[in-house]
């Protein structure tokens, strides 16, 4: 996994959201992207997930160009993500949120589900799903539907169903936002339990703590330009972050 | 059994026009699991009647071979069109679809070949009844396990959240053209059948009115399941039939039914059986674990 961008810009309007933007994701990692609200972090994944093209610059995933390609292309090139407040599919039950999840590693099974059995890759599909399930302590709930979970376990589902797709880089837009602080340290430990697995996280996050503790480096954004960028131990001695963005919050 | 024939022989028009409408009623069932509004159907429908009429009648075609092209002819008109209006969504999808369905009506008011206002008269009943229920049996199996297959669950992730669709690696447009076609190729064939049901067609046979009656169909039987549509346009088909001893009341009686549907079961009649099965798990108390 390596990702790259270049010049990164993204406009609205009058207003540069992500202004020349370059970043380097080495692999196997939690990279943190921090930021006053507004200070375009959010934006920036959307550009790197597909959701949004850029006016500007260039994303490189894997060495390849990957600008111009679909979103949907992107989550089968190995690129996952999750969405602020989380977006699931909360009329359908967790288990079946997961099963979309596998959309893009799975082959379709239209004219086999024309037969009235269940084949074997179906059943396989099956048991990786409750696996994930499993992993996020979520394999009781399967049946239930996602919007009727409970706040902290929609976030943890969620995240199942982005590691469905098997993604080599995973991105978190602010997962831990309303978790408790219990929920929260099992969060860090599932995140580090991915890196161990060969994935690579871009993390968002307001949590400073969670976001110090957690990442081996850390890029600080605001007003969409990159003020900073180091280990979690740079960048809190950095006076421009200090400034721009802890300052403010030690202040208020 | 001579009962039944009995039966069979009064009211075949009337069960003929059932599952001519259950077929329509699928055929719109299919946009709308993926969550788009679409009222082009009728137009489809259009399409395979007059295609398969004037085969059977210009160059005798044999009658499966002309509901299968007239059917193949909605669906391949549908390609285009669905990519040109899969650019917008919800009520600007429909009025489009809807833009589109008068463009064929008015097209086929001005067509010599299609008798312009006069439409086609003296088309042979070629239609069985047994065709009629076989085609709907077969569109029926075939819907509901693509319902279950991974083209159902992709239809069903975009009408819950397209943007959360397209993130889990779904072609959102690809999904929902292919939704359209199937929908076009249904009520071309619905079309095609019923043409040769009815002795005679005319563009106004499939106008708003009829586009709008399908997807009430759709509705009010409920999207949930490849039921609700059956059973809507079942139930509304017959309904003026059942409801005869009302007389003038008749239609009164009917808006409301139709209202109560859309007031207290949004999602159709068929979640009443849902809403049983949620009520004896309350009892239990066991909620949670469902």
């Amino acid at each position: 996994m390596s990702l790259e961008l270049a010049a990164l810009t993204k406009r609205f309007g009058g207003v540069t959201a992500v202004n020349a933007v370059d970043l380097v994701v080495a692999p196997d990692q939690v990279f943190g992207l921090i930021g006053p609200n507004g200070a375009g972090k959010t934006t920036l994944i959307n550009v790197i997930a597909g959701q949004l093209r850029p006016d500007g610059g260039t994303v490189r995933f894997d060495g390849r160009d990957i600008t111009g390609v679909e979103a949907h292309e992107r989550v089968r090139r190995g690129i996952a993500r999750t969405f602020q407040g989380g977006r699931l599919f909360k009329g359908l039950s967790a288990f079946e949120n997961v099963l979309v999840g596998r959309h893009t590693r799975m082959r379709s099974d239209v004219l086999a589900s024309l037969v009235p059995f269940r084949t074997r890759t179906e059943d396989q599909e099956r048991e990786r799903a409750d696996a994930l399930l499993e992993r996020v302590g979520l394999r009781q709930r399967a049946g239930m539907l996602a919007g009727e979970l409970a706040y902290g376990d929609q976030r943890r589902l969620e995240i199942a169903r982005a590691l469905a797709s098997e993604p080599r880089l995973l991105i978190l837009d602010e997962p831990a936002a309303g978790l408790n602080p219990t929920e929260s340290a099992r969060l860090r430990e599932l995140m580090r339990a991915l890196v161990a697995d060969g994935i690579t996280i871009i993390l968002i996050e307001h949590d400073v703590r969670l976001v110090m503790g957690t990442c081996e480096r850390v890029a600080v954004l605001n007003f969409g330009r990159k003020i900073a960028e180091g280990s979690p131990a740079e960048i809190q001695a950095d006076p421009a972050v200090r400034e721009a963005y802890l300052g403010a919050e030690d202040a208020a | 059994m001579d009962a039944i024939g009995d039966f069979l022989a009064a009211y075949s028009t009337t069960i003929a026009v059932i599952g001519v409408n259950a077929l329509l009623a699928l055929s719109v069932w299919v946009t709308l699991y993926a969550g788009q509004l679409t009222l082009g159907n009728a137009a489809f429908m259009a399409i395979g009647a007059y295609t398969s009429a004037l085969l059977g009648r210009h160059l005798g075609t044999p009658f499966p071979l002309a509901l299968a092209i007239g059917a193949v002819a909605a669906a391949v008109l549908a390609a285009p069109l669905g990519i040109t209006v899969f650019r917008l969504r919800g009520v600007y999808l429909a009025i489009a679809t809807l833009a589109f369905g008068e463009v064929v009506r008015v097209v086929l008011l001005a067509t010599p070949i299609t008798g312009r206002g006069q439409g086609l008269n003296g088309i042979p009943p070629k239609t069985e009844l047994w065709h009629i229920y076989a085609s709907l049996a077969l569109v029926a199996y075939v819907l509901w396990r693509v319902q279950g297959s991974t083209v159902g669950r992709s239809w069903a992730a975009i009408r819950e959240d397209e943007l959360a669709a397209q993130s889990q690696g779904i072609a959102v447009r690809r999904y929902k053209l292919t939704a359209f076609v199937m929908g076009a190729l249904v009520a071309g064939w619905a079309g095609g059948l019923s043409a040769h049901v009815t002795f005679s067609i005319d563009p106004n046979d499939f106008a708003f009115t009829k586009a709008v009656q399908i997807l009430v169909f759709a509705v009010v039987g409920g999207v949930p399941s490849v039921l609700g549509p059956i059973f809507g346009a079942a139930l509304l088909t017959s309904l003026p039939e059942l409801l005869r001893p009302l007389k003038d009341a008749r239609d009164i009686f009917q808006g409301l039914l139709l209202l109560g549907v859309i007031l207290y079961l949004p999602r159709g009649l068929v979640t009443l059986a849902q809403l049983r099965r949620t009520r004896e798990l309350h009892e239990i108390g066991a909620t949670d674990v469902a």
